[in-house]
């Protein structure tokens, strides 16, 4: 047995989420987050939405820079795609969600990664969002996540970080489980 | 001053313990080996939970040869048997017969406050004040059932399981079993069994093989030091005491009780309950990857088995090291279901928390935990036994209670030693 352990380094600050586990544990107000996006019509299809701002740990907090996305639609649905499908940015949230997580987990225990690769597919019927056929969701009818993972670990290990990710993520929950939802508009 | 607080005591003792299940008896017996006055106070008969709160088909998950109280062993004709319910009460009663507990029965503890060098114990026929209380009143008197459960539809008959039996209470028609411990498990299988379909929402769960390479997993368990584990030898804690029973029958058979058994006598798994929404039940579609979590989780368990027989030289003692096939899950689990046409019974397997409201002093967190160090609560004198991971993975095992009643016995002493009795007389003025 290799007495001598090498230390991962996956560029994840774990100490630091540690850290934030024990802080958060005894201040529980301060784990209360708020995410913002804002978004603006351009024109058609096309919108772009701006992440700047968030709250947590008690304040208002910045990003290092304002991120912009422009959504819209392609050119198959008589848009003009301007950027990536609103569906779309739904896996991107959820490989970015997923990759994090496998990344933290395996600092945390000491795995080092070479290479993580998703490739996600989600399938959906048309028919629901064009009101065809009401026995059809509007949304995905399922998603699919494939990881092509290099690490210094066995394939049992690679499993369980993916495991391990899936159960901590927030995006993960969010497609997973109904999330209430509350749209309101200014009075005209 | 109160009227009450005038009123004289049913008793004056050194220890109450509250409860006579086979913790409080194991205590009694340390403190009666150390001639310590006590009483050990139970609001019904010994064994009360197991006679009154427990199905009609229950046996322990641990083999008979497991069952063992400081003094006390399984002595019947089958060790390697699980104790039905009646058995677990013979047991227990036969314990508080040999270890001679002085029990007073019937008697509901209705409050423990602070008092005068220690605490007052009301009770239902009395009060007994004392220096030291132990709790010894279990870790499964109040079934938790999740928020979303306010959704369920009027026409849909819910039951926890501690109000269920037999599968003749339910009515007719498909069950929802929420919930896949042990417990959820049992129960789904027994009311499939009755003729009702029965769905399974299935969150986090532990899943074990009843026999591995020819030995109750139990013994492996035990006999490999994952049982002796303490609480301070774990990463996280609290996740330890949280952990959910796992997937395990005590059938004459001892067969394996898990998901794929399940549903191949065609009950249908889900995934967690996540929601209700107009009279839908919703599930997570984390199904997949609960499974592969518990999955991973029972291999790295049996390769800890293997590598244990190994190193010890037991390896050709027992059967040749197998692999069980991975959960499986169809290709698109549901994730709705109709509550009232579809669902006529939900059954909520969804865990038990303990019951303290009988206790105040200010001992519990902001989220009502009981604040204690291993059994040690955060308050003078003040001790509880018999929770799930307290001091060691078997704390609320049978053969768990003698190394844990040995530990804080010991604290329970040298508290009473170093908090020497004041004389009687000068009690008295303040009782």
């Amino acid at each position: 047995m290799n007495v001598q352990e090498r230390k991962a380094e996956n560029g994840v600050n774990v100490e630091a989420l540690l850290g934030a586990r024990e802080a958060l544990t005894e201040a529980p107000e301060a784990a209360a987050f708020k995410w913002r996006a804002t978004s603006e019509w351009i024109n058609g299809t096309h919108s772009r939405a701006t992440v700047d701002g968030f709250f947590g740990l008690g304040e208002e907090q910045k990003h290092r820079q304002a991120f912009q996305f422009d959504a819209d639609h392609p050119e198959i649905f008589a848009a003009e795609d301007n950027g990536a499908t609103p569906v779309e940015f739904i896996l991107v949230g959820l490989a970015g969600c997923l990759s994090a997580g496998i990344a933290s987990v395996a600092q945390n225990r000491n795995i080092q990664l070479r290479s993580v690769k998703a490739t996600l597919e989600a399938g959906m019927d048309l028919q629901g969002i064009l009101g065809i056929d009401d026995a059809v969701r509007n949304g995905f009818d399922g998603i699919s996540v494939y990881y092509e993972i290099d690490a210094d670990a066995t394939p049992d290990e690679i499993a369980a970080l993916v495991a391990q990710s899936q159960k901590r993520s927030a995006v993960f929950d969010i497609v997973t489980n109904p999330t209430d939802v509350t749209v309101t508009t200014s009075k005209a | 001053m109160s009227i009450r607080m005038q009123q004289r005591p049913a008793g004056i003792v050194d220890v109450v313990v509250i409860g006579a299940g086979h913790s409080g008896l194991a205590m009694s017996r340390a403190l009666s080996q150390r001639s310590i006055e006590h009483v050990v106070i139970e609001r019904g008969e010994v064994a009360n939970s197991w006679r009154t709160e427990r199905w009609d088909s229950l046996r322990l998950l641990t083999p008979n040869w497991m069952s063992r109280l400081p003094g006390f062993e399984y002595q019947g004709y089958d060790p390697d048997g699980y104790m039905t319910v009646d058995e677990v009460v013979d047991f227990v009663t036969g314990y508080a017969g040999y270890v001679a507990a002085p029990i007073i029965s019937g008697t509901e503890v209705t409050r423990v406050t602070p008092a005068a060098d220690g605490y007052r114990v009301s009770t239902t026929r009395g009060d007994w004040l004392c220096r030291a209380v132990v709790a010894a009143t279990g870790a499964f008197n109040v079934p938790v059932i999740p928020p979303v459960a306010d959704g369920v539809p009027t026409s849909v008959s819910q039951l926890t399981a501690r109000e269920y039996r037999n599968p003749a209470q339910l009515d007719d028609g498909a069950v929802l079993v929420v919930g896949a411990s042990a417990t959820g498990l049992q129960l789904a299988q027994e009311i499939q069994h009755s003729g009702r379909q029965v769905m399974l929402a299935v969150g986090e769960h532990v899943r074990m093989p009843r026999v591995y390479r020819g030995r109750d997993v139990q013994w492996w368990m035990l006999n490999s030091g994952i049982l002796d584990q303490r609480i301070e030898e774990l990463d996280d804690p609290q996740r330890g005491r949280r952990l959910p029973s796992p997937q395990l029958a005590g059938t004459p058979g001892r067969a394996t009780l898990d998901l794929n058994a399940l549903q191949a006598q065609g009950i249908e798994t889900v995934g967690r309950l996540a929601g209700i929404r107009d009279g839908k039940a919703l599930f997570s579609g984390s199904l997949r990857n609960v499974c592969s979590l518990a999955d991973l989780k029972m291999n790295r368990l049996l390769d800890a088995f293997d590598e244990w027989a190994e190193c010890n030289g037991i390896a050709t003692d027992v059967e040749t090291a197998e692999r069980f096939p991975a959960t499986e899950i169809g290709a698109s689990p549901r994730l709705g279901c109709d509550l009232g046409s579809e669902i006529k019974t939900i059954v909520w397997a969804t865990g038990f928390r303990p019951d303290y409201s009988w206790l105040d002093v200010p001992v519990f967190d902001r989220k009502g935990h009981l604040r204690h160090d291993r059994g040690v609560v955060d308050a003078p004198g003040l001790y509880v036994l018999g929770l799930p991971f307290l001091r060691r993975r078997k704390s609320s095992f049978i053969h768990g209670a003698e190394d844990d009643v040995r530990e804080l016995s010991s604290d329970l002493f040298d508290y009473l030693d170093r908090t020497a009795r004041r004389p009687a007389a000068a009690i008295g003025g303040w009782w």
